[in-house]
């Protein structure tokens, strides 16, 4: 009987990695071998090159990346948890290009910067050579997507898709003190006759900047695949301490907003037709708040939860994951049965797929209805957005196999 | 023979008055919307379309006072839909294994003497489960006739007369889109063909399926699921030999000759024919005939076009 082992299996970022790193070496021939290998180098070829390809170059598993400009060093700053964090480029002896070539699975995507270093200075920059970008709350990286993953058309603006509309208010709150501004999505041909289901989103101000949300609900609702919904779009003042298992944030959502909604819209008051959901610390308050008031929801979407924790020993996030790990912990410890269905997505190339895939059995043991999906994708926006066809629809089925309109 | 014409979906770029132009049809239109279900009364776009005048004939509203008024009638209605239900599920396990093996014969390199017989079989087999489906559907049709027939529905006969009396002074029925299996139980409920006599029938999307022999779900993407075509149940039967595929372009992988070879030869002899905006045919009892530049799925695999008349 082989012996247990402690050792984790490995995940696939760093299954590439290591396929990549025990690859015997051998003749590869790349589009960057033409500059690479040329003995008498000369401006119009690189110039050439510059032009005739696009960057980086996607070459089967292989992707090469290049920069042109002075610099000392230049490296691919990524987000791949398991990859080395910076990358370095080599340089074409001689000449100011600078180029990498990283191995990557199909389904892959990677979001980067290029750090270009002089001196003391460095200078965190875009591709200049790739247009594709993503943008999040702190600007934007590039982007680069391997076969298989291109992006949805699902996630663009569709001419023939009717529009749903957005209407600001604000809501007031003794849990919080004040009032809260929100955002309501109503969809397209929204009737105030008819009842509808309710999703609350955390976050949902950066929903809409870079996960496209209103296009996605648009455009899932048009085509019948998720039903058409009342989408309150909620944001935090405090996210770091709100959402972590907050009191006032479960209370606030539980006994004041979500009593409004059903004031204010025809919403079905019933827990299978109401859901919460958040991505990272966002996905935490959605469900603590569902812990918090078991039963209320009924339907839960956490995508890359924060789901850090503790079996033994201390956490190494940081005091900002405190009141996270004593959540996550109290949790597993007693998570009763919060919800009905809960979809939990994570990108493989996230620090948090560990805790995320640990959530997976304790949620299960609760007797929720589970789905749980994975992508080759890191902690961003655009990994929720690209998650969420897969999850509404499972949460809010439309009825896209019976009618053909 | 009525003049019947099927049309692709009318939302985004309504083409109806050009065929009730080409018809000739200037009187009256009775319109079926049960399809859209709750939204059954929004006709106003329809009407300022067709600038004629049009009667909704509200077949889903009547249905369900049909249903309040007489609550066996209901409860028939509804163990029948909940048995339907059951029976589709229990088809979907025996589809789902058995779609598989037909996919992979069709894109296998084996040695084609041998593989062409293999192909064959497993089509066969899912013809044959198809059929099977069907007929054991046909028997609760018939249970739910039987167990209504002897009696007295005061509240659908009415609803019916008032159809009936509408459809009498129409000079076309137009039967749009929606819910295929709704639309499909309010034509049926109210015998709406019989009703409607030789009125020339223009229809589109779910009301062009209702139509037909059988009624075909089909999406080669779900979000959820397999994402198999199944037959759902018999269609009204008011044509033959053409199955019709609304929204193929967004529904079906058209490019994908896999897919297109197992559709057009798991449901030929019907032609499976897509339903796409713009498309036009109309069926003269004997032929198809296309009035606007159409497609067809080829049992090899290929989209072709049906050219226009």
């Amino acid at each position: 009987m082989a012996a247990p082992t402690l050792d984790p299996a490995p995940s696939p970022a760093e299954e590439a990695v290591a396929s990549y790193a025990s690859e015997p070496k051998k003749a590869r021939s790349l589009a960057i071998d033409t500059l690479v290998g040329e003995q008498n180098l000369s401006e119009d070829q690189i110039v050439r090159f510059f032009d005739e390809h696009k960057f980086p170059i996607l070459e089967g598993k292989s992707v090469t990346f290049a920069y042109r400009g002075k610099a000392d060093r230049v490296l691919l700053q990524h987000f791949i948890y398991g990859l080395e964090t910076s990358q370095p480029f080599k340089q074409i002896a001689g000449h100011d290009v600078w180029y990498l070539v990283l191995e990557l699975p199909k389904k892959s995507h990677l979001q980067y910067k290029i750090n270009v270093i002089r001196g003391e200075d460095q200078h965190w920059i875009l591709d200049p050579q790739n247009p594709q970008r993503a943008l999040d709350p702190y600007g934007a990286n590039s982007v680069v997507r391997t076969h298989g993953t291109e992006r949805a058309d699902w996630t663009y603006t569709d001419p023939e898709t009717r529009p749903g509309q957005l209407v600001e208010h604000w809501v007031a709150s003794q849990a919080f003190g004040g009032s809260r501004r929100i955002q309501v999505y109503l969809p397209a041909r929204y009737r105030p006759t008819r009842r509808y289901p309710l999703l609350v989103v955390h976050d949902g101000h950066d929903y809409l900047r870079f996960s496209s949300l209103k296009t996605v609900l648009d455009n899932l609702i048009e085509r019948l695949e998720v039903a058409p919904m009342i989408v309150a779009l909620t944001n935090a003042e405090e996210r770091l301490s709100e959402y972590p298992d907050h009191q006032p944030h479960a209370q606030f959502l539980t006994e004041e907003l979500v009593p409004w909604l059903e004031e204010a819209y025809p919403i079905r008051r019933e827990p299978l037709a109401r859901g919460l959901m958040g991505a990272s610390f966002g996905a935490v308050a959605a469900l603590s708040c569902a812990w918090r008031y078991p039963g209320f929801y009924g339907q839960l979407l956490l995508q890359s939860g924060s789901f850090a924790f503790t079996d033994i020993g201390q956490h190494q996030r940081g005091p900002l994951f405190d009141p996270v790990v004593e959540f996550v912990n109290a949790f597993r410890k007693n998570p009763g049965r919060p919800s009905e269905k809960v979809f939990v997505s994570c990108g493989t190339y996230e620090s948090l797929i560990y805790e995320n895939r640990s959530m997976v059995p304790i949620l299960q043991d609760t007797g929720m209805d589970v789905r749980y999906v994975e992508a080759r994708d890191g902690h961003n926006w655009e990994n929720w957005r690209d998650r969420l066809r897969e999850g509404l629809s499972w949460l809010f089925p439309g009825s896209l196999w019976m009618v053909y309109e | 023979m009525r003049p019947l014409t099927l049309l692709g979906p009318q939302r985004l770029r309504p083409a109806l008055v050009a065929t009730f132009d080409r018809l000739d049809i200037t009187g009256q239109v009775a319109a079926i919307t049960a399809g859209w279900q709750e939204r059954e009364a929004e006709v106003d776009e329809m009407r300022e379309h067709l600038g004629r005048p049009v009667v909704d004939l509200m077949l889903h509203q009547r249905c369900e006072q049909a249903f309040a008024a007489d609550l066996e009638l209901f409860q028939a209605h509804r163990q029948r839909q909940d048995q339907l239900r059951k029976m589709q599920r229990l088809y979907r396990y025996r589809l789902d294994f058995m779609i598989q093996p037909a996919r992979e014969l069709l894109l296998s390199t084996e040695d084609p003497e041998l593989l062409v017989a293999e192909q064959e079989a497993a089509i066969a087999a899912l013809r044959q489960l198809d059929n099977q489906h069907l007929d054991r559907i046909a028997v609760v049709h018939r249970e739910f006739e039987e167990r209504i027939a002897d009696q007295q529905f005061p509240g659908l006969e009415r609803q019916r007369a008032e159809v009936a009396e509408i459809l009498s002074g129409s000079a076309a029925l137009a039967i749009a889109g929606g819910h295929v299996a709704v639309l499909l139980n309010r034509l049926r409920l109210f015998g709406l063909l019989e009703l409607a006599g030789d009125l020339p029938v223009i229809a589109w999307s779910a009301g062009a399926m209702a139509l037909g022999e059988r009624i075909v779900l089909f999406h080669d993407s779900p979000p959820q699921g397999a994402g198999n075509a199944e037959v759902m149940d018999h269609g009204l039967g008011l044509f033959r030999d053409m199955l019709p595929l609304p929204h193929a372009r967004r529904r079906l992988r058209l490019d994908d000759p896999c897919r297109v070879q197992l559709f057009a030869r798991r449901f030929a002899p019907a032609r499976c024919i897509p339903l796409d905006e713009g498309a036009e045919i109309s069926w003269d009892g004997e032929h198809w005939r296309a009035e606007k530049p159409a497609q067809i799925l080829h049992l090899d695999g290929h989209v072709g076009r049906l050219e226009a008349a």
